[in-house]
């Protein structure tokens, strides 16, 4: 068992960024049933804002995904295909979903957070480590960083939506 | 998951595997460290009101400790799940081990969403096998 938390090897890597895009996908997926979940009247109700920040989320998800499935492929490796994982989530969703507005609300802030906490720990294991990845030690650094950003950004757009609607 | 919790979990589940206390070597071996590591961390748990340590017999979880544990073992049981169902991935054990220190609790809790786990989970965690016993790989490992 490993006790330290850092990337030595590029198998390594390649795993953390395939869950890091399953993570992505799993976003995505879900905001996407949250809105197929809402009948019409119920999104009038949940307001514009949510609905574009579930559909901007999903977008985002998206475009974060892409950019780690090339650092994957660089790494020789395999992602998971979007579907698979719409499938998933499709299976639990019953089990999983938000019982209101401000579950999904909640559960969108859960996604910013915990996509935000998995690239801040990826970039610190791999700041830690002085191994010589296939893929360009600084691009990746850069790539990540990028996304925590805007993870970060997701993170303060769904406090305010909440804090305004208490 | 912190390093406290992955000392929690082992000795959980040596306690299980030698139905009494874990003994300090058996602890080193599954983490892979010095068992002056293993007297440290036991020292700190100790402190920390998560384990009771006994001269010559072992470390035996507090009620704390196990209820530590098993939250720390659910989310071992979903990075192993994850990996043997979603990724395929063959080697499953020895790449949750490898990963676990990586994987915060709050991102296992996502995978969680499309896993399949039991209501019984961790209870359902066969220490022997190091995996859940209902877990059916994608990819069986050819040994």
């Amino acid at each position: 068992m490993s006790l330290g938390q850092r990337v030595s090897t590029d198998h390594q890597l390649a795993r953390l960024l395939q869950i890091g895009v399953v993570l992505e996908e799993v976003v995505e997926a879900r905001a996407y049933r949250h809105l197929e979940s809402l009948a019409a009247d119920e999104r009038e109700e949940l307001g514009d804002e949510i609905v574009h920040l579930l559909e901007h989320a999903a977008e985002e998800s998206e475009e974060h995904r892409e950019r780690l499935e090339g650092l994957v492929e660089e790494l020789d490796a395999d992602t998971v295909a979007y579907e698979e994982i719409e499938r998933l989530v499709e299976a639990q969703y019953g089990q999983t979903s938000p019982d209101d507005f401000d579950g999904v609300l909640y559960d969108a802030l859960c996604n910013e957070e915990t996509a935000y906490k998995f690239y801040d720990d990826l970039i610190e294991a791999v700041e830690a480590s002085d191994a010589d990845y296939a893929v360009d030690r600084d691009r990746l650094l850069d790539t990540l960083k990028s996304i925590r950003a805007e993870e970060e950004e997701g993170v303060e757009e769904v406090t305010e939506i909440m804090e305004r609607r208490e | 998951m912190n390093t406290g919790d992955q000392y929690l979990k082992a000795i959980y589940l040596a306690q299980r595997l030698e139905d009494g206390p874990a003994a300090t070597g058996t602890l080193a071996d599954m983490l892979d460290v010095s068992p002056a590591s293993v007297n440290e961390m036991i020292g700190k748990l100790e402190e920390r009101g998560m384990a009771d340590h006994e001269k010559y017999k072992g470390v035996t979880l507090t009620d704390e400790g196990i209820a530590q544990a098993e939250d720390a073992l659910q989310t071992y049981c979903i990075i192993e799940r994850f990996l043997a169902n979603v990724l395929e991935v063959e080697d499953f054990r020895g790449e949750a081990r490898a990963l676990e220190s990586v994987i915060d609790d709050t991102v296992a809790e996502r995978l969680d969403t499309i896993i399949d786990r039991r209501e019984e989970c961790p209870d359902c965690f066969d220490a022997g096998e190091d995996k859940c016993e209902y877990l059916e790989p994608v990819v069986e490992s050819a040994d």
